[in-house]
C-alpha cells in the first residue's frame, strides 16, 4: 500500500539563500505559494482587464469573488470591516486556490501543513490585537468583560473569555489543517485500495468498485470541503476582526 | 500516486511526520510570507480597486440609467399633461365661442324681427287708418246717396222735391237707428 503521509512530504528543489542556520530551499510547497499567489493575481488582473460595463464570464468570476468577500465582511464586521476588505480577500483567496489545486492528483497541498495555516491564523490574530488596542485603547479589554454578568462570577467568565480568546489562532489554524490533512489521507487510502484490490484477479477489479466509488463520492465532497473551509476561515476571520473594531459586546 | 521518485527519499532516515517536522517551518514561513505579502499587496493595491471600480462604474451607470428614464417619464407625464390641459381649453374656448354665436345670432334674430313686427305694426296702423277713412268717406257717400235715393222715391211718389234739409235729417235719424 502507498504511504498516505508521502504526499504531505516537503521536497527541496533548489537552495535560495541561507537565513541564520536556516538553508532556505525552493520547495515544492513554495512552489505551490507561489503558483498561488502568482495564480490568482494574473486571473483576477487577465479577467479584468477590459473592464467591462456587462462581464465576460471570467470577469464575472472575479467580480463575483469580490463580491462575496465584501458581503462577508459587510454582513458579519459591519462597513468599517472594509478598512480589511485586501486582507479577507487574499486569505480567502489563497486558500481557497491552494484547497482547489491540492486536489489535483500529484500536487501539493499548502493548507495541509500546521504551520502554513497557523502563520495565517496567527497573521490575523496580531492584526485583531494591534488594530483592537490601536483604536479602543484600553477599551478593547472591553471584550473580556461581557455586560449584565453578576460580579461574583465576573472573574470567572473574564478568565473564560481570556482563554477563548488565547486559543482563537490555534481552533482557527488546526481546523483548516485537520481537514486539509485529513481529507487528502483519506483520498489516499481509499485510492489505494483500488489498486490493492485491483491486483487480485477478477474478483478483485469486482470489489474495487466500491472504494472507486467512494473515492469518487470522496473527491466531490473534498472539493465541498476545500470551499468551505477557506470560507470558514474567512469568516471566522471576520468575526475576529468584528471583535476589534467593536469589543463592546 | 503510488510513485515515489527517487530523489524525494532520504536513504537510512525514517522521516517524521511531514507536517510537524520541524526543519521545514523555516522555508515553508519565508516562502509564505514572500508569496501572502506579494498577493496582499497585489489584492491592496492593483486588483480590488480595479474590480471595485467596475462594479461601481455599473452601479453608477445602472442608476444614472434608471435616473434618467425616470426623468424621461417625468417629462412624458408632464407632456400628457400638458395636452391634456390644452385639450380642455380648446374645448372650452370652443364651447364659450359656440355659446357667443349662438347667443348672437339669437340677438340679432330677435332684432331682425322686432323690427319686422314694427314695420308691420305701422303698416297694419297704416292700412288700419286707410281703411277708416275710406269707411268714413264710404259713410259719407251713404249718407249722400241715401239723401238723394229718398230724395228722388220721394219725388216719384209725391211728385215733388221735398226740402233737402228733411231729408238730411231723416236720413241721419234713419242712419242713427
Amino acid at each position: 500500500m502507498a504511504d498516505p503521509i508521502h504526499q504531505f512530504q516537503i521536497v527541496n528543489l533548489f537552495p535560495v539563500i541561507k537565513i541564520g542556520n536556516h538553508d532556505i530551499a525552493f520547495t515544492n510547497s513554495a512552489a505551490f505559494m507561489v503558483l498561488a499567489a502568482g495564480g490568482i493575481t494574473a486571473f483576477l488582473l487577465a479577467s479584468t482587464a477590459r473592464r467591462s460595463l456587462v462581464p465576460g464570464r471570467l470577469q464575472s468570476v472575479a467580480e463575483l469573488s469580490y463580491e462575496f468577500v465584501a458581503n462577508t465582511i459587510n454582513s458579519t464586521a459591519g462597513k468599517e470591516g472594509m478598512k480589511f476588505f485586501p486582507f479577507v480577500f487574499s486569505l480567502f483567496m489563497f486558500i481557497l486556490v491552494a484547497n482547489l489545486v491540492g486536489l489535483i492528483p500529484y500536487t501539493f497541498t499548502i493548507t495541509s501543513h500546521i504551520i502554513v495555516t497557523a502563520a495565517l491564523a496567527l497573521s490575523v490574530f496580531f492584526t485583531v490585537l494591534v488594530y483592537g488596542f490601536w483604536k479602543n485603547g484600553l477599551h478593547f479589554f472591553n471584550l473580556f468583560v461581557p455586560k449584565g454578568i453578576p460580579i461574583y462570577i465576573l472573574p470567572l467568565i473574564v478568565f473564560i473569555e481570556v482563554l477563548s480568546f488565547l486559543s482563537r489562532p490555534i481552533s482557527h489554524s488546526v481546523r483548516l489543517f485537520a481537514n486539509m490533512l485529513a481529507g487528502h489521507i483519506t483520498l489516499k487510502v481509499f485510492a489505494s485500495f483500488i489498486t490493492l484490490l485491483g491486483g487480485l484477479g477478477i474478483a478483485g477489479m469486482a470489489g474495487a468498485v466500491l472504494p472507486l466509488a467512494l473515492v469518487v463520492a470522496l473527491t466531490a465532497l473534498e472539493l465541498l470541503v476545500a470551499f468551505l473551509q477557506a470560507y470558514v476561515f474567512a469568516i471566522l476571520t471576520c468575526i475576529y476582526l468584528n471583535d476589534a473594531i467593536h469589543p463592546g459586546h | 500516486m503510488a510513485t515515489t521518485t527517487a530523489h524525494t527519499e532520504q536513504p537510512g532516515h525514517k522521516a517524521p511526520f511531514p507536517p510537524f517536522n520541524g526543519e521545514t517551518f523555516a522555508s515553508q514561513l519565508f516562502w509564505l510570507v514572500l508569496c501572502f505579502v506579494f498577493l496582499f499587496v497585489m489584492m491592496w493595491k492593483v486588483a480590488l480597486p480595479r474590480i471595485g471600480a467596475i462594479v461601481d462604474t455599473r452601479q453608477k451607470k445602472i442608476d444614472d440609467d434608471l435616473g434618467a428614464a425616470e426623468a424621461l417619464k417625468k417629462q412624458s407625464d408632464d407632456a400628457i399633461a400638458a395636452y391634456e390641459k390644452a385639450l380642455a381649453d380648446a374645448r372650452n374656448r370652443a364651447q364659450a365661442i359656440a355659446n357667443e354665436t349662438r347667443d348672437k345670432q339669437a340677438a340679432a334674430a330677435e332684432a331682425q324681427r322686432k323690427s319686422l313686427e314694427d314695420q308691420l305694426n305701422t303698416r297694419l296702423a297704416g292700412a288700419e287708418k286707410t281703411i277708416a277713412a275710406t269707411k268714413q268717406a264710404a259713410m259719407g257717400n251713404v249718407r249722400v246717396i241715401a239723401a238723394d235715393t229718398a230724395k228722388a222715391i220721394v219725388e216719384r211718389l209725391i211728385g215733388s222735391a221735398p226740402d233737402d234739409q228733411a231729408v238730411s235729417a231723416a236720413v241721419a235719424d234713419a242712419l242713427k237707428r
